[in-house]
């Protein structure tokens, strides 16, 4: 075995690989949250339950689809059709209510938190508060290259690949489309895009549908590594916060690089001290950031970047 | 009738009343200037009939319509466009994407393209800052995006507020010449608020005086250039 400083070569590049899988998770949490921040400057902590709901109901479908990739399908479509739905019947009445009142900024917020909770309720009526298995066709076992194995597993793959399209897709249609031209002028300028004939109104609630989309890849994505309860998702919906918040909260590319550098962060933390100190690392990190470099890796000191 | 007629308009912030009951009517084609101070009121007005705040009171018309109540959006829909006070342009985005902004909500069949060519046309230094991000632009030429990019929402009715704001004298003719060229060729009915009245009344058909939200004084642009108490009390030259 190669080793320098003592420390095996096949560990890093595992530790790395693992890395860059939950990264990828965190990029699409993470790309969830600034969707809805640039088109609603709102932080929505009802994300992680939005993601639950989706994919509960992609679990649902496999019984009927019998294929995971068209339940992933449902899933995105799901997650798409809740996240409207939050913009265009809770979120977009309570800003018109609070408009101008001392609680205009923190009102939505809060009401994230209580669709989270009221989310969560929901779930654990419907599918009770216990773990159930929604499996992928890919097997979760890892590579085996000759007589060694690593953790790295097909699935893995499958979510890194997805990240990857998923941000791809949305670089696409952000940079090269009308309604991608209507999401970002909406977002920088919503006052003078409906002077420019923008219904601003409507592409907020595509940029809800868009970020509910992403959560639910993600959400359907890593489930298949784990277990779906009502509350699975919640700590993945706190990486996706860092990894914005590293991201800069408003940048597509920030969140995408945010997320695998917290994804790295985190396997190397998991590998080498230990899984009591993940966490306490994510806290350490957002606190770092919000400190040193409050506009992220790729904010401009007090500007903002697409 | 038909243009815009506005009747006792009322306009305000909770208890500080910013328009106070303002009567005036922009017959069709015509360019009209609305002349006055800061915080006489002007913008308030703009933003009221554009619908991007509400009124207190009184009534507009546009060609025997009340346009009170809708969305800036719609109100676009209907001709009614107005380029905001300050450069209203998207610093983020490049000139080109600024342009567009004004053309992805209507039909390719609406003939986007030529118009935006004769703005191009008329600003030939857009053209060549295409690709640039408009918060590189100098302040004329963002003033100059912000109109080509009403044009390009094909207005009938033009609402402008302040567009010599902070800019050079050089540059205000410039484009105060571009406005006048535009109204005829077009055959806009435009609505002008300025604090710079010898320019503006230089290009106006009429005038309105605004002061602390009320009309003042009001009259053909020539008589009140000439009117020597205006000149003293509001015209400020
Ligand atoms: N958003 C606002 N909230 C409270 N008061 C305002 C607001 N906007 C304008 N005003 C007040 O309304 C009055 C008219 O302002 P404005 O319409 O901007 O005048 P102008 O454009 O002629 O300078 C001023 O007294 C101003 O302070
Ligand atoms: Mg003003």
């Amino acid at each position: 075995m190669l080793h320098i400083w003592g420390i095996e070569m096949k560990t890093i590049l595992e530790t790395l690989l693992i890395g860059v899988s939950s990264g990828s998770i965190y990029s699409l949490m993470a790309l969830a949250l600034v969707l809805v921040w640039r088109s609603t400057r709102v932080v929505n902590f009802a994300q992680a339950g939005q993601a639950i709901i989706s994919t509960y109901i992609g679990y649902e479908s496999m019984k009927h689809l019998h294929s995971y990739w068209y339940s992933v399908l449902v899933a995105i479509v799901a997650g798409a059709i809740l996240g409207a739905a939050v913009e265009a019947f809770v979120m977009r009445p309570l800003a018109k209510r609070v408009r101008g009142s001392a609680a205009a900024d923190i009102a939505p917020v809060i009401a994230t938190l209580g669709i989270l909770g009221l989310i969560r309720g929901v779930a654990g009526l419907i599918w009770g508060n216990t773990f159930v298995q929604y499996t992928s066709p890919l097997s979760g076992k890892g590579y085996t290259f000759g007589s060694t194995t690593i953790q790295f597993s097909p699935q893995n793959a499958a979510i890194v690949i997805g990240a990857a399209l998923v941000m791809a897709a949305f670089a696409i249609i952000f940079n090269f489309t009308k309604l991608g031209l209507a999401l970002r002028a909406s977002s920088f300028q919503p006052e003078i895009s409906r002077l420019a004939g923008i219904r601003v109104d409507r592409i907020r609630v595509i940029g809800w549908a868009c970020a509910g989309a992403a959560g639910a890849v993600a959400g359907a994505l890593v489930t298949p590594t784990a277990y779906l309860s009502p509350n699975s998702l919640d700590l993945l919906l706190v990486s996706g916060f860092v990894a914005a918040v590293i991201g800069g909260l408003d940048s597509l590319v920030g969140a995408g690089i945010g997320g695998v550098v917290l994804g790295i962060g985190f396997a190397f933390i998991l590998q080498y001290i230990g899984a009591s100190v993940t966490f306490l690392a994510a806290f350490i990190i957002l606190i770092f950031v919000l400190l040193v470099k409050p506009a992220g890796i790729m904010g401009k000191s007090g500007g903002r970047s697409a | 009738m038909s243009g815009l007629v506005v009747r006792d308009l009322q306009v305000a912030y909770g208890a500080v009343a910013a328009i106070r009951g303002v009567s005036f009517e922009v017959t069709p084609g015509e360019l009209v200037t609305i002349i006055g101070a800061n915080g006489a009121g002007k913008s308030s007005l703009l933003r009221a009939l554009s619908g991007l705040i509400p009124v207190a009171g009184g009534s507009a018309m546009w060609n025997e319509l009340s346009i009170f109540g809708y969305k800036p959006e719609n109100l676009v829909r209907a001709g009614i466009v107005h380029v905001a006070e300050g450069k209203s342009v998207i610093p983020e985005l490049t000139v080109e994407e600024n342009l567009d902004l004004g053309g992805i909500w209507q039909k390719k069949s609406a003939g986007v393209d030529a118009i935006k060519a004769e703005v191009l046309q008329l600003f030939p230094r857009l053209g060549e800052r295409l690709g640039q991000r408009a918060d590189t632009l100098s302040g004329g030429e963002r003033q100059m995006l912000a109109i080509g990019r009403a044009l390009i929402c094909k207005p009938k009715l033009l609402l402008l507020d302040e567009p010599s704001l902070g800019l050079a004298p050089l540059v205000i003719e410039e484009i105060f010449s571009a406005i006048a060229r535009l109204r005829t060729s077009l055959g806009l009915t435009v609505l002008l608020v300025e604090q710079n009245a010898l320019s503006a009344l230089a290009i106006a058909d009429r005038g309105i005086i605004f002061n602390l939200g009320e009309v003042v004084a009001s009259g053909k642009a020539s008589e009140l250039l000439a009117d020597p108490v205006l000149r003293a009390s509001y015209l400020g030259y």
